[in-house]
């Protein structure tokens, strides 16, 4: 749990975060958005102490992080950035192998968590360990900032904008990796963004923030529904919230029984997907498939009754 | 990396055209032949001196060698240019340049045995023109074949021990004895050697000497902003003091150095001499070592500095394990530049006093004795030329990100 309370940075005077409180559970994915010159950065680079407060306090786990030196707090806390920051002159093993071989972990154990971390990223260990930096491309360059940045297990992660340089295809298997490693080991990530679609995907909850202020910290489906102020409600997009709004449920919520015609459309499809397939192919319904099996429909008219505002 | 398979192929293609468009002549090959042929054409292969001082007449390559020996030499010369003009491949060009240069190193040697009377030890023979362009010819071709083959850092290392290598297999096999050089080399034997050490003391001292206060001074740069453009512009007007004016003013301030700090001239401090050499040589070196460490270090990129420390890494391993690997080819490339102008700067020492090859330059001026000049002369070109290639080759091996250009 990161606890935030009343956090201040000033420079010169001025506020880049400003009075900022929030709390952070373990095991949730938060994302950070706003636009750029909002305090979003300054906030996350707060709570690993890259940048000092001018007032407040910023607990982890019940203990303020003032406690321990700072390179000590940082070995313990996951970092990743957009640009990735790899040691141009190390190899991919030696970039993971960076805080366990910090915190002194044996050999052994590092190799074997190079390779655990690889194989997890979908990279074959024996053909990437000893390749530099340079010889990967953005997506690979990616993943390995990502396993570099959990490679000493922490317990929470911190991401700046970490899928910032990669195209929309790659990046959007970037993000379901990322929530896959994510409940695998229950890591608390604070992720900032400035893209609202990353922000609602990815963070069970999401903040806001404009000009050093939090205005809203609340989940996706909250925000979406209830701007806290015309500045969330312009961030969402009213022309989008919509199918932001159906995006975030699975079909399976909305399953009925009964019998469709046509190709179904799998249970843990989006809302937004199914709609989106019944208007393109003018079914008032869609079988629905889970595990290689019918198991029910979801019809146009509930989907459609799904897309306003929550009452 | 995505994309650059495709991008390569391309290129390929593209090649592959051009070749079959062009003629067959290759552009750089056809002007070198045109030099070497026009200089064996017109240029004495030999100079004849009855002794060392006297004026020069000049030999025809006809004259300068036994009849058999003159045709093959010319026979080899026409049939090397032939190569170069052509389009042929790199391998073949290099071996063919290779073996004219040895040809022709093996000739000269011959033409100084053939031409000096037996038992006159005051008659001179000397490389003529003819010899001087068709070597110059030769070895822009050699360096040329190896910049196309895209030689590796130790391919290239390689080449440069062999080529060493046979330079003094030529000059132990007693080959090139009848030269000029060589006869003023004998006379002076002893000196030669101990220059040479001078020489290198010099150049590679005072190079030590920068690179012991310069890289901490480069790091204080980088780090203290407000020191960076104060002590970088200081050395800049050091740099623009003419060498000759710098060894004249330190004459003063070291001689009273001399004079009244106990224990100096003991040491050989003293106006003239080695310690102004050592002082001038030492202060140019500065500035190179001095900017290369700010520019390397500038040349790490933010996000890996923010990464290193966003990780937990100290002040002291980021400084040690991230900034000076990442800056070291950048500061090498300083090394590169400092190292192969003092081997050259060096040269002035011997003006006043402070020994090297200078000596012999300024010694043969002032008899007019071209021979004497070029033994200080050539060795001095050797060095810079052998320390250029070395240290080019470190810079590569260090360089981890070979895209990213080292910046000098």
């Amino acid at each position: 749990m990161i606890e935030i309370r009343e956090i201040t940075k000033a420079y010169d005077g001025l506020r880049a975060v400003d009075e900022v409180s929030m709390t952070i559970k373990s095991g949730e994915i938060v994302a950070v958005v706003g636009t750029s010159g909002s305090g979003k950065t300054t906030l996350l680079r707060m709570i690993n102490r890259l940048v000092e407060p001018t007032s407040g306090a910023i607990l982890i786990d019940g203990r303020d992080n003032r406690d321990l030196p700072g390179h000590e707090l940082r070995r313990a806390i996951g970092y990743a950035i957009q640009g990735y920051g790899l040691f141009p002159h190390r190899t991919v093993a030696e970039n993971i192998a960076t805080v366990p071989k910090l915190l002194g972990w044996d050999r052994k154990r590092i190799d074997a968590r190079v390779d655990e971390l690889l194989a997890l990223f979908h990279l074959e260990p024996a053909q990437f360990r000893a390749r530099m930096p340079h010889e990967l491309s953005g997506g690979q360059q990616q993943r390995i900032g990502v396993a570099r940045a959990l490679a000493a297990e922490p317990a929470v992660l911190l991401m700046d904008e970490p899928f910032g340089a990669l195209d929309p295809i790659i990046r959007g298997k970037a993000q379901d990796d990322l929530i896959d490693i994510q409940r695998r080991f229950a890591t608390t990530i604070v992720l900032v963004t400035h893209g609202i679609e990353e922000a609602i995907r990815l963070g069970d909850r999401i903040a806001v923030m404009d000009k050093g202020k939090l205005l809203q910290f609340a989940t996706p489906a909250e925000i979406i529904a209830h701007p806290a102020t015309d500045f969330v409600a312009e961030l969402v997009g009213s022309d989008e919230r919509a199918f932001r709004m159906l995006s975030l449920t699975p079909v399976s919520d909305l399953m009925e029984p009964g019998e469709a015609p046509g190709a179904p459309i799998d249970a843990s499809a989006s809302l937004k997907d199914a709609l989106s397939e019944a208007l393109w192919s003018g079914r008032r319904a869609l079988p629905v498939l889970r595990d290689g099996a019918i198991v029910g429909r979801v019809t146009r008219d509930s989907l459609i009754s799904r897309a306003g505002r929550p009452q | 990396m995505t994309g650059a398979g495709p991008a390569e192929t391309m290129s390929a293609q593209a090649d592959d055209t051009r070749v079959k468009r062009r003629s067959g002549l290759d552009r750089l090959g056809a002007i070198l032949a045109a030099i070497a042929a026009a200089g064996l054409a017109f240029q004495p292969f030999s100079l004849f001196r009855a002794n060392r001082i006297v004026a020069a007449k000049p030999v025809g390559i006809l004259s300068a060698l036994p009849p058999l020996e003159a045709w093959l030499l010319v026979a080899v010369v026409v049939a090397a240019c032939a190569v170069l003009l052509l389009r042929t491949p790199p391998a073949l060009r290099l071996v063919v340049s290779a073996l004219t240069l040895a040809v022709l190193a093996v000739a000269v040697g011959r033409s100084g045995m053939f031409l000096t009377p037996s038992s006159n030890t005051y008659a001179r023979v000397a490389p003529g023109g003819a010899f001087w362009i068709v070597a110059f010819a030769f070895s822009i071709a050699l360096a040329d074949a190896s910049v196309r083959l895209k030689m590796s850092p130790l391919a290239r290392l390689a080449l440069l021990a062999f080529t060493g290598g046979a330079l003094w297999m030529l000059l132990w096999s007693g080959a090139w004895d009848s030269l000029s050089i060589l006869r003023e080399y004998t006379n002076r034997a002893d000196v030669f050697w101990r220059e040479a050490r001078v020489h290198l003391l010099l150049a590679i001292g005072s190079l030590a000497g920068a690179a012991v206060v310069g890289i901490p001074l480069g790091i204080l740069c980088f780090r203290v902003q407000p020191i960076r453009a104060t002590l970088l512009n200081s050395l800049n007007i050091l740099q623009t003091i003419p060498s000759m004016a710098l060894f004249g003013l330190l004459i003063a301030p070291l001689a009273w150095v001399a004079a009244h700090v106990p224990g100096a001239s003991a040491v050989g401090i003293a106006g003239i001499g080695i310690a102004p050499a050592f002082v001038a040589l030492f202060a140019y070196s500065l500035l190179p070592m001095v900017s290369n460490t700010v520019a390397g270090l500038e040349s790490v990129p933010p996000q890996v500095r923010d990464a290193a420390r966003g990780m937990g890494m100290t002040a002291r391993q980021r400084f040690f394990e991230v900034d000076m690997p990442l800056a070291f080819p950048v500061i090498l490339t300083g090394i590169r530049i400092v190292l192969v102008q003092n081997l050259g700067l060096a040269v002035l020492a011997g003006l006043i006093g402070g020994g090297g090859f200078g000596t012999f330059v300024f010694q043969g001026i002032s008899q007019t004795a071209t021979d004497l000049v070029l033994l200080g002369a050539l060795p001095t070109v050797a060095l810079a030329f052998a320390a250029a290639i070395v240290l080019d080759a470190l810079v590569e091996i260090a360089n981890p990100t070979p895209n990213r250009s080292a910046a000098a």
